[in-house]
C-alpha cells in the first residue's frame, strides 16, 4: 500500500473503517515514531521481515532556527559531526606533530577556517541524510517527514506540511523519538545560548566559548574547540562525567587541564544577556563559597544534559506510562501498552548510545516480525569519550564492582604507558593510563576495562567482545600483544593497585 | 628444572653480582651493596661496553647450585632474551645475557635490545607514523586547516630523531638490566660444551658455564646471492639509520618488511617499487594480501610480480643499475634505483654460536624447539626468533621468554601458547589479523564447515578528504554449524593493531559469531564494522555498505 493511495483515501475520513487491508485490520503493520538510529534500524529491518512499515520523522528547529535532515540525532547533530570537528582538531596537532618528525610544513599561526570545516561536515550530513533516504525507498519503508502523535493506542495523527489532518492506523508502534539538549531555567538562555544542536553548523567561529556542563558532550565540545584554535571554559555544577569511573573521570579532567581547557568547579549560570558589543555576559555563581562572578564570551553552550521528545508525541491518548521525560519498557522494550514500544534515548535507564539504539530496534524488529526470541543485552556496553586523548571504556567502574562485589573481591590491575608515536614529538603521556578491573578469585574474570589514550574506540570494542565472551585476567595476561601498539599494554597489566607498587612503566620491548 | 633455595638476593653470589651492579654512576642512588668491585668506571653511554670489563667479578664466587658460574646464561640481548633474564633474576636465579651485534656490510651496528628496539618494529613504526603524518597534513587541509601541503620531509631529521628515541631505549633498557641485577656481557658467545660458552670480548675472551643457556641470538636479514647484492644493497638494518634520503629504491621481496619498507618510503615522497618473486604476504590470508598490495599499488606503488633480481652495478654517477628476470616470461630488464633494499627474508644466527660444541642440533638456520622451548640438549632451550617454526614476533618472544624463566626458576608450569597471535602489517592501509586464515581454515576444516563474513567500510573520517575506501574491508572466518566459534580475524584499514588487539582477547576467550554480531558498536569507529558484519561469502551478496548510522 502506498502511502500516497493511502493518505489520498484517508483525508476526508479520519477514522479506520475502510478496511482497506487485507492483511490485518491496520494500515500498517508497524508504524515507528522517530526517523534516528534506532527507528530506521527498527522499520528496515521489519521491513526486511516483510511488514509494512511506515517512519514518521521530523525535526522541530532549535531557539536559533537550526534545523536537519532525516538520520537523528546521531548523523545530524551527535556522533557524526562530533567525531569529524575531532578529528579536525586532531589533525591540527598532526601538523605540529609532522613538523617533529621531519615534514617542512610550516606549523607557526595555524588556524582553522571554520565556516570550510562547518560546510565539509554539513556536506558530509547532507549526503548521509540523502544515502538514508535512498536506502528507505529502495526498502519500501513508507517515510513521512511529519510529526505524528497518538490519536489511541493504534492510530497516530499527523499533520503534513498541506495542513491537513491525517490519521493512520497500526499494529504495532515503536517510540524512537529521542531527545534534545535542555536549557537551563535562567534568563537569556534561549536566547542567547545555543547547544549541540547549533555548533556543527554554527556560522560563525564560536570563538571564547562557555560550555556550561562536563558531561561527555561539553567535555567533547570544549576539547575540539580548544584543538580548533578557541579558548572554551567548562562550567561543572558537581562532578565531571557523572556515571563513568571516577579515577578515569578525574584523570581525563586533568589531561584537559593540562592543554589549557579553564574549569570552573562547583558553578552555576544565573543569567545571560548581550552587550552593546554583541558578546555574552555571562553572571555565575560557585555553589560552594557562594561567590557571585561574571564573564564575558562569544559563544555560551549549554551541555547540561538532554531530555526526552515526549511532550509533542500525546502518549495519554494512549495510555502509555512515562518516567520524568522518558518512556518505561520492560525487557523486550514493551511499554505498559502492549502493542506500544520504544527503543533508543526515549527509552528510560538506558545508555543514550548509537549503536545501543540500532541494536535494539533490530532485535524488537525480529522479534515482531521473524518469530525471533531474542532479546537486547544491555550491559557491558562499550562507550568512547572523544577528548585529545581519548577515554573508552567497557563494562563495569571501580565503583561499581567495589559496589556489587565488595572491595575485598576485587582487583584492579593499572599501568601508565607512553605511546611509541609521542617521543619525536614530545607528547604529554603523563595521562596514558589504563586499568582492568576484575574479580580476585578464580580465573579474575574482567568486569571493567578503562583505557586513555589515542584511539581509544578503536582500541576498546575487541575488548568488549572478549568481555562478552568471558575475558578472565589469566586469558587477557596470555594474549600475545601486537607490538608496538597501545591496545598491547593491556597484555602487559602486572601491577595491582593493591600492592600500592609504582605503575609507571620501565622497559619497552622486552 | 627447580629452583634452588639458596640463590635470592641475600645470598653470598647475588651479593657479590649485586656489587658491581650497584656501584655505578647512574643516579639509581646508593642503595650499593658494599663489594669487592669498587673501582667500577661510570656508566657514559648505551653503546659502552665497558661493563664487559667490569662485569668480571662475577666469576669470583662458585655456585652452590652445580659448579657453573651462572644458573643461566641467555645468549642475545633481544626482546626474548631480556624478558627470560629478567624473568630469571627475579625469581631468584643468577643471570648473565651477552648480546653482541655485528655491524652490516655496510657497517651499521646498535646497542642492546635486539631487532625490534634498533632495527625492527619500533623505528619502523616511527617511519610509519611520520608518513602518516605527511598524509595527515594534507587533509588538515581539507578539514579547513591554513596550513601549505606542498611539503617534503627532512629525512635527516626524522633519522636522527628515530636512532635518538631508539637511543633512549637502548638507555632504558641498560639501566632496567642493571636495576633487575642481570649481568650485561656486551660479547659474541659460542659454546666450548654444553655448560661452556666462550665469549668474545672488546677486551679479550672469557669462558662461562651456566646450568642452564637460552639462546635468543634471533636473526638478521637474508642477502640474494647475486653480483653487487652484498656491496651495494641494504636491508632493513641499515634502512632506518640511513644517512642520505633513499631516493627511488628497489625494495626486493613483499613479505612484510618489504611492503612496510616500501609503504613508509612511498608516503614519504620516494619512489618504491616493489619486486615480487612469487606471491605477497607470504603465510598471510591471500586474499587481505592482494587487497594490501592493491591498496598500495593504488597510491602509485608499483609492483614487478614474477621477477626476481639478476644483479645490481653501480653506475659512474653513483647509481645503481639492477638487472632482473620475469620468472614466466624469462624477459630480462634493468632499472636504475638510488637505493636497493634486500627484503628477501631472514636468517637465524646460528653460524656464531658453534653449536655442535654443545650437541644442538639445527633445522636450516633455525633451533628446533619442543613445547617447552627446550632443544634436543635438555638444559639448552631458545626462544624469539631463532626458533624454528614460530611467528617471529617481539611480544612472542617476550611472553615466551617469561614463561620459560617462570618454568626454570618459579616452578611453573606454564607454557607458551603460539596459537591466535594476532599481528599487524603497518602499510599505509594497515593490515591485521588474529587466528587463521580462510585458507588455513578451510584446509583445517573443510570448504562446507566454514563461513565467512565479510563487509567494505567507510571510515567517517575519510569522507572530508575524500581519501580512497576502497580496499578498507574486514572479514571473520568462522565455523559454520554449531557454537560458530570464530577462526580467524582480518581487518584492513587504519590503526589496525589497535583495533585487534582486543578481538585476539576475545579470540582466546572462545568468541563466537553470536556473540560478536550481539556485541554492542562504538560509534563512529571503523572497529565496530566487525560487529555489523552480516554478509557472508556464500550468500554471494555484495559486501558494500549502504547505510551508516542506522
Amino acid at each position: 500500500m502506498s502511502l500516497f493511495k493511502l493518505l489520498r483515501a484517508r483525508s476526508l475520513v479520519p477514522h479506520r473503517q475502510l478496511g482497506i487491508v487485507a492483511k490485518s485490520k491496520y494500515d500498517f503493520d508497524l508504524i515507528v515514531l522517530g526517523g534516528g538510529s534506532g527507528g530506521l534500524a527498527c522499520a528496515k529491518e521489519a521491513v526486511d521481515h516483510g511488514a509494512r512499515v511506515l517512519c514518521f520523522d521530523y525535526v522541530k528547529p532549535t531557539p536559533v532556527g537550526t534545523k536537519w535532515g532525516v538520520g537523528g540525532t546521531c548523523v545530524n547533530v551527535g556522533c557524526i559531526p562530533k567525531k569529524l570537528m575531532h578529528q579536525a582538531s586532531l589533525l591540527g596537532e598532526a601538523v605540529h606533530e609532522a613538523v617533529a618528525y621531519g615534514w617542512n610544513v610550516n606549523d607557526q599561526n595555524i588556524k582553522p577556517d571554520w565556516q570550510k570545516l562547518v560546510k565539509s561536515v554539513q556536506n558530509h550530513i547532507k549526503s548521509v541524510n540523502w544515502v538514508t533516504r535512498v536506502d528507505l525507498r529502495d526498502r519500501k519503508v513508507e517515510y513521512v517527514n511529519s510529526k505524528g502523535a497518538f490519536f489511541d493506542d493504534h492510530t497516530i495523527e499527523f499533520v503534513p506540511k498541506c495542513g491537513k489532518r491525517y490519521i493512520v492506523t497500526s499494529e504495532y508502534i515503536v517510540v524512537a523519538v529521542g531527545g534534545r539538549p535542555r536549557y537551563p531555567d535562567i534568563p537569556g538562555a534561549k536566547e542567547f545560548g545555543i547547544t549541540s544542536d547549533d555548533i556543527f553548523s554554527y556560522d560563525k567561529e564560536p570563538g571564547r566559548t562557555l560550555v556550561v556542563g562536563a558531561g561527555y558532550v561539553g567535555l567533547e565540545c570544549a576539547c575540539f574547540l580548544k584543538g580548533l584554535g578557541y579558548d572554551p571554559t567548562v562550567m561543572v555544577r558537581s562532578i565531571v562525567l557523572r556515571g563513568f569511573d571516577r579515577q578515569m573521570s578525574n584523570l581525563l579532567a586533568a589531561m584537559m587541564l593540562e592543554r589549557d581547557i579553564n574549569f570552573l568547579h562547583t558553578c552555576i549560570p544565573d543569567s545571560v544577556e548581550r552587550q552593546t558589543d554583541g558578546r555574552l555576559l555571562v553572571k555565575y555563581h560557585n555553589t560552594t563559597t557562594q561567590a557571585e562572578s561574571s564573564d564575558v564570551f562569544d559563544t555560551v553552550l549549554w551541555a547540561i544534559g538532554r531530555k526526552g521528545l515526549i511532550e509533542d508525541l500525546n502518549l495519554q491518548a494512549a495510555g502509555v506510562k512515562t518516567q520524568n521525560d522518558k518512556i518505561v519498557v520492560d525487557a523486550s522494550e514493551a511499554t505498559n501498552v502492549p502493542n506500544i514500544f520504544a527503543v533508543g534515548d526515549i527509552i528510560h535507564g538506558r545508555p543514550e548510545l548509537t549503536p545501543v539504539a540500532i541494536l535494539a530496534g533490530r532485535l524488537l524488529a525480529r522479534r515482531l516480525f521473524a518469530g525471533s526470541e531474542e532479546r537486547m543485552d544491555y550491559s557491558d556496553v562499550a562507550t568512547t569519550v572523544f577528548t585529545p586523548l581519548e577515554y573508552a571504556c567497557v563494562g563495569m567502574s571501580e565503583e561499581q564492582a567495589i559496589e556489587t562485589h565488595g572491595v575485598d573481591n576485587i582487583e584492579v590491575l593499572h599501568g601508565y604507558y607512553k605511546p611509541t608515536e609521542f617521543f619525536i614529538p614530545q607528547k604529554s603521556v603523563r595521562y596514558c593510563y589504563l586499568k582492568a578491573v576484575a574479580e580476585i578469585n578464580g580465573d579474575q574474570k574482567i568486569l571493567g576495562l578503562h583505557y586513555m589514550g589515542p584511539v581509544a574506540g578503536e582500541v576498546i570494542q575487541g575488548f568488549a567482545a572478549a568481555l562478552k565472551s568471558g575475558l578472565t585476567l589469566k586469558t587477557l595476561r596470555n594474549t600475545v600483544g601486537i607490538h608496538p601498539t597501545t591496545a598491547e599494554e593491556f597484555t602487559r597489566l602486572t601491577i595491582t593497585k593493591r600492592s600500592g607498587r609504582d605503575p609507571t612503566p620501565a622497559s619497552c620491548c622486552s | 628444572m627447580k629452583r634452588n633455595s639458596n640463590s635470592k638476593g641475600t645470598g653470598l653470589g647475588s651479593q657479590s653480582r649485586g656489587s658491581h651492579d650497584s656501584g655505578n654512576s647512574l643516579g639509581t642512588g646508593g642503595g650499593g651493596v658494599g663489594g669487592s668491585s669498587t673501582n667500577v668506571p661510570p656508566f657514559t653511554h648505551p653503546h659502552c661496553d665497558r661493563q664487559a670489563m667490569y662485569a668480571q667479578p662475577a666469576r669470583m664466587f662458585r655456585a652452590t647450585r652445580g659448579n657453573y658460574d651462572y644458573d643461566l646464561v641467555v645468549i642475545g640481548g633481544g626482546s626474548a632474551g631480556l624478558a627470560c633474564a629478567k624473568e630469571a633474576v627475579t625469581n631468584g636465579a643468577r643471570v648473565a645475557c651477552l648480546d653482541f651485534v655485528k655491524p652490516t656490510p655496510i657497517g651499521t651496528k646498535w646497542g642492546v635490545g635486539g631487532t625490534c628496539v634498533n632495527v625492527g618494529c619500533i623505528p619502523k613504526k616511527l617511519m610509519h607514523q611520520a608518513s602518516l603524518l605527511g598524509e595527515a597534513v594534507h587533509e588538515a587541509a581539507a578539514y579547513g586547516w591554513n596550513v601549505d601541503d606542498k611539503i617534503k620531509p627532512d629525512w635527516s631529521k626524522l633519522v636522527s630523531s628515530v636512532q635518538n628515541h631508539i637511543k633512549s631505549v637502548n638507555w632504558v633498557t641498560r639501566v632496567d638490566l642493571r636495576d633487575k641485577k642481570v649481568e650485561y656481557i656486551n660479547g659474541l658467545g659460542s659454546f666450548v660444551d654444553s655448560h661452556t660458552l666462550l665469549a668474545k670480548l672488546k677486551s679479550g675472551e672469557r669462558t662461562i658455564t651456566a646450568q642452564s643457556f637460552v639462546i635468543a641470538v634471533g636473526g638478521r636479514p637474508r642477502y640474494p646471492e647475486i653480483p653487487g647484492a652484498v656491496e651495494y644493497g641494504i636491508t632493513s638494518d641499515d634502512l632506518f639509520s640511513l644517512d642520505h634520503e633513499p631516493g627511488k629504491t628497489l625494495v626486493v621481496g613483499a613479505g612484510y618488511i618489504g611492503l612496510e619498507c616500501a609503504g613508509f618510503l612511498k608516503g614519504l615522497g620516494y619512489e618504491p617499487t616493489v619486486m615480487v618473486r612469487s606471491i605477497v604476504l607470504r603465510g598471510f590470508d591471500q586474499q587481505m594480501a592482494e587487497l594490501v598490495a592493491a591498496s598500495m599499488e593504488e597510491r602509485g606503488i608499483p609492483f614487478l610480480r614474477k621477477t626476481v633480481p639478476l644483479s645490481v652495478e653501480k653506475q659512474e654517477d653513483g647509481r645503481l643499475l639492477v638487472k632482473y628476470e620475469n620468472t614466466e616470461t624469462g624477459e630480462v630488464s634493468e632499472d636504475v634505483f638510488d637505493t636497493v633494499l634486500w627484503a628477501i627474508g631472514r636468517k637465524g644466527l646460528v653460524d656464531d654460536l658453534n653449536l655442535p660444541n654443545a650437541g644442538v642440533l639445527v633445522h636450516k638456520d633455525k633451533i628446533q624447539v619442543d613445547s617447552l622451548e627446550t632443544t634436543n640438549v635438555g638444559h639448552i632451550y631458545a626462544v624469539g626468533d631463532i626458533i624454528y617454526g614460530k611467528p617471529e614476533l617481539t611480544p612472542v618472544a617476550v611472553l615466551a621468554g617469561r614463561l620459560l624463566a617462570r618454568r626454570l626458576f618459579a616452578n611453573a608450569t606454564q607454557r607458551m601458547d603460539y596459537a591466535d597471535v594476532a599481528t599487524t602489517v603497518f602499510t599505509p592501509l594497515e593490515y591485521a589479523c588474529v587466528g587463521l586464515s580462510e585458507e588455513d581454515a578451510i584446509k583445517t576444516y573443510g570448504e562446507e564447515e566454514v563461513e565467512v563474513y565479510h563487509g567494505y567500510y567507510k571510515p567517517t573520517e575519510f569522507f572530508i578528504p575524500q581519501k580512497s575506501v576502497r580496499y578498507c574491508y574486514v572479514k571473520a572466518v568462522a565455523e559454520r554449524n554449531g557454537q560458530q566459534r570464530v577462526y580467524g580475524l582480518h581487518y584492513l584499514g587504519p590503526s589496525a593493531g589497535e583495533v585487534i588487539q582486543g578481538f585476539a582477547a576475545a579470540l582466546k576467550s572462545g568468541l563466537t559469531v553470536h556473540t560478536l554480531m550481539n556485541t554492542v558498536g562504538i560509534h563512529p569507529t571503523t572497529a565496530e564494522e566487525f560487529t555489523r558484519l552480516s554478509i557472508t561469502k556464500r550468500s554471494g551478496l555484495d559486501p558494500t555498505p549502504a547505510s551508516c548510522c542506522s
